[in-house]
């Protein structure tokens, strides 16, 4: 048995490295809620910037043509979700469901398509590469910590930056201001000037993109190895839904919220090493029935909607037209 | 007006039932003269004759996917019905995505029984009441049940295989890996382990193996409580590498993903189900296996061999419960690859194969198996040493016999000596 002070490093390690794909769903849904649209095929979505990310990479043996390709594909996702609610003015929510059921299916399709063909993971070195851990000089060295947070692939800082960027875009920039206008009353937003439906389709297709390069990880870190029985994005969608609910549409919230979530996902794993690192203090971890941990997120969830709703409205980040479909004839 | 219509249409429905009721009898009464020449059928089967059997099957998962449980047992249906000269594409009836309830089970079997199944296959443990009731209900058709535990005397069989057999083989891989490499620990991804003693056995007999071939081997067991989720597989196995860091990697569960975590980490592992070195050819040594087609052919020969009188199954079948190993076929560790396998691994395998078809041990005894390897000769040492489970407890007293098969397929809930749980 090894020491407790790594076993609880390898801990606070992998919670940041197998939850951050959630921080992308999350962030890509918060900049496509802002905008008033709930789009609750994030699922679906991810799948296909997963799937077409990863063969577009692997085939063209780079990580940025599979970033790029993860965004376009997913952003396209966006679209049609734009095109159905936003132009033919369908129902939000079924078309989302719509969406994640259609990019699942495609995810499946392709890759059972692929059969013999798919490509391993080692066989595109770039890939490899790129997902490998790069050690942030100085910070790294730090005990704990260093290994926790500053030894990770550069999609774990991607993704973060990317969080605060959309943090910054919505709160300090006019193009962010206007956003949320949209999504509070895009009504007086349209009487002031503001393009609405420019401003929807845009975001949707940026916000879908965010989270397709969410599923581009998701394959890297699945090694890109397709097996057909589950689909690489295991649920990560849906909770990121959930997710934004918790960090109240703020995507610096997110980060916060995602290592919550990512704790006790990776405690189901950890539960053991850590009861057995500090018999002492943790010990009664391995007491916990496991399937505990995976309802605690959606429990912590249902509570912060219930405490949302009691506090006052202008504390919270709902935009005030979510789910509403704009028709401008009917304002 | 409207009445006389949906009459008139209610009439057309109950004709065109009849019809078909009546189009029912004479395939089952033509199938009698083409029975009567028995000898000559059941030793050849020519495809004419097969023409009217039909097989059921239930599967809890799409019979489309790729890998997995009912991808294994889809595959053995398929192959046997061709090795026997029947055609899937006309004579396999299937009800997939059938969950583990007991109305839907019913209702698939239904289904299955009203397009003239004469043989019933349901692959999961949870179809079993329905199963039970409905081989009552129906007992023209034969009903068979993998992985359960009832059965009657006349037309409804469970089966199961000894895969603890082959998993002590590809123990016995592990653990001289492990000596080869002089790192003890060896990582084990499960699904269950003691809640299922077809979980807890296949980990101990792994174990067993691993330390007939290296008595220090540890074995540490990460569970993940479900039958199938990659991601959480991959995490165990990278929890069992980094916190225990064991040097060879063994699993049960689906996914490759812990044969791809070992490879990523440059240690070795033994996958389950199907063979995993094309996933991992730098890490994987061999698999524990199933060739599900060599039951559903016994099965469906034996159902064919009824000529219509289902009642007669359980006796062609030699008995209410196939339960088969090595010595069969229908388990077995897949071609080791030697690139990775440790010198001498495939003689030791194939030495432990050939006793255990033999019939002479079985892996839950009171006799420790250990080997004498000279000039790529390998001896068998056997040693009378008690069978002790991880609290401590004698299971089995030196020198004796196995365990009940009851013991293995139903009640085992415990982990032997050297197996940790964390």
């Amino acid at each position: 048995m090894n020491d407790p002070i790594n076993v609880l490093t390898l801990f606070l390690f992998n919670i940041v490295l197998v939850n951050i794909p959630l921080l992308y769903g999350t962030v890509g849904e918060i900049v496509v809620e802002k905008s008033g649209s709930l789009d609750l095929g994030v699922e679906g979505t991810m799948a296909v910037g997963a799937i077409f990310g990863y063969l577009a990479g692997c085939a063209a043996n780079s990580i940025a043509v599979g970033l790029l390709v993860s965004f376009l594909t997913a952003g396209l996702c966006g679209l049609l979700f734009a095109a159905l609610t936003v132009s033919l003015q369908a129902n939000q929510n079924v078309t989302g469901l719509t969406i994640t059921t259609f990019g699942l299916g495609l995810y499946f399709f392709v890759g059972k398509g692929m059969g013999e063909r798919w490509p391993a993971m080692t066989s595109a070195s770039s890939l490899v590469n790129g997902y490998a851990a790069l050690e942030i000089p100085g910070l790294s060295k730090l005990p704990v910590i260093g290994k926790a947070l500053f030894s990770h692939n550069f999609l774990v800082y991607l993704g973060i930056g990317i969080a605060v960027l959309v943090w910054l875009y919505l709160n300090c920039t006019k193009t962010g201001l206007r956003l949320r206008a949209v999504g509070e009353n895009p009504g007086a937003a349209d009487s002031v000037g503001v393009n609405t439906l420019l401003y929807k389709y845009a975001h949707l297709i940026l916000g879908s993109g965010i989270m397709g390069l969410g599923g581009f990880y998701m394959a890297l870190y699945m090694s890109g190895s397709f097996e057909g029985s589950n689909c690489w994005i295991n649920g990560y969608g849906w909770i990121a839904i959930a997710l934004v609910i918790f960090a109240n549409w703020s995507p610096v919230l997110a980060i916060l919220g995602t290592l919550v979530f990512g704790f006790f996902n990776t405690l189901q794993i950890y539960a053991g090493p850590l009861a057995g690192a500090f018999p002492g203090a943790l010990g009664w971890l391995n007491a916990i029935p496991p399937q505990l941990y995976k309802a605690l997120p959606f429990l912590i969830t249902a509570i912060v909607l219930v405490a949302s709703s009691v506090r006052k409205r202008e504390s919270s980040g709902q935009p005030a037209a979510l789910g509403l479909n704009y028709f401008r004839e009917e304002r | 007006m409207k009445k006389l219509l949906a009459m008139a249409l209610a009439a057309a429905m109950s004709l065109s039932l009849a019809a078909c009721g009546g189009g029912d009898t004479p395939p089952a009464a033509s199938s009698k003269p083409a029975g009567s020449n028995p000898p000559a059928a059941s030793s050849t089967p020519a495809p004419a004759d097969n023409g009217d059997f039909k097989v059921g099957a239930i599967y809890i998962t799409s019979q489309n996917d790729v890998a997995g449980y009912t991808f294994q047992h889809h595959n053995g249906i398929t192959t046997a019905m061709k090795d026997i000269g029947l055609d899937p594409a006309k004579q396999l009836l299937i009800v997939d995505n059938v969950a583990e309830n007991y109305d839907d089970v019913c209702k698939a079997i239904d289904t299955l029984a009203n397009q003239g199944a004469n043989v019933i296959f349901g692959i999961s443990f949870g179809y079993i009441d329905a199963m039970n009731d409905k081989a009552e209900e129906y007992p023209d058709i034969c009903f068979s049940h993998g992985t359960g535990y009832m059965a009657n005397e006349t037309n409804f069989n469970n089966y199961f295989g000894r895969i603890y057999q082959a998993r002590y083989l590809a123990g016995i891989a592990a653990g001289m890996k492990s000596v080869e490499t002089g790192n003890n620990s060896i990582g084990y991804v499960a699904a269950y382990n003691t809640e299922y003693a077809e979980t807890c056995s296949g980990i101990n007999a792994f174990a067993l193996g691993a330390q007939s071939a290296n008595p220090d081997a540890a074995v540490y067991v990460k569970k993940i409580n479900t039958w199938g989720d990659e991601n959480l597989e991959r995490q165990a196995a990278q929890a069992l590498v980094d916190t225990y860091n064991c040097g060879v990697v063994s699993q049960h569960c689906d996914s490759a993903q812990p044969q791809l975590v070992a490879a990523e980490n440059n240690v070795f592992g033994c996958g389950y189900n199907s063979d995993m070195t094309e996933q991992a050819p730098t890490a994987h040594i061999t698999a524990a296996i199933w060739h599900w087609n060599v039951y559903y052919q016994t099965a469906i020969e034996a159902a064919m061999a009824c000529e219509g009188d289902a009642s007669k199954f359980v006796e062609k079948m030699g008995g209410n419960a196939y339960y088969a190993g090595l010595k069969e076929g229908f388990v077995d560790a897949s071609p080791v690859n030697e690139a990775v396998a440790a010198p001498n691994t495939v003689a030791v395998m194939d030495a432990v194969r050939e006793l255990i078809k033999s019939g002479e041990w079985d892996v839950f005894t009171g006799v420790k198996l250990s080997y004498n390897i000279a000039d790529g000769k390998v001896e068998i040492v056997k040693t009378d040493a008690p069978l002790m489970d991880n609290q401590g407890s004698e299971i089995v007293p030196a020198g004796g016999p196995s365990v009940d098969d009851g013991v293995i397929k139903g009640s085992m809930n415990y982990n032997v000596q050297g197996v940790q749980e964390g």
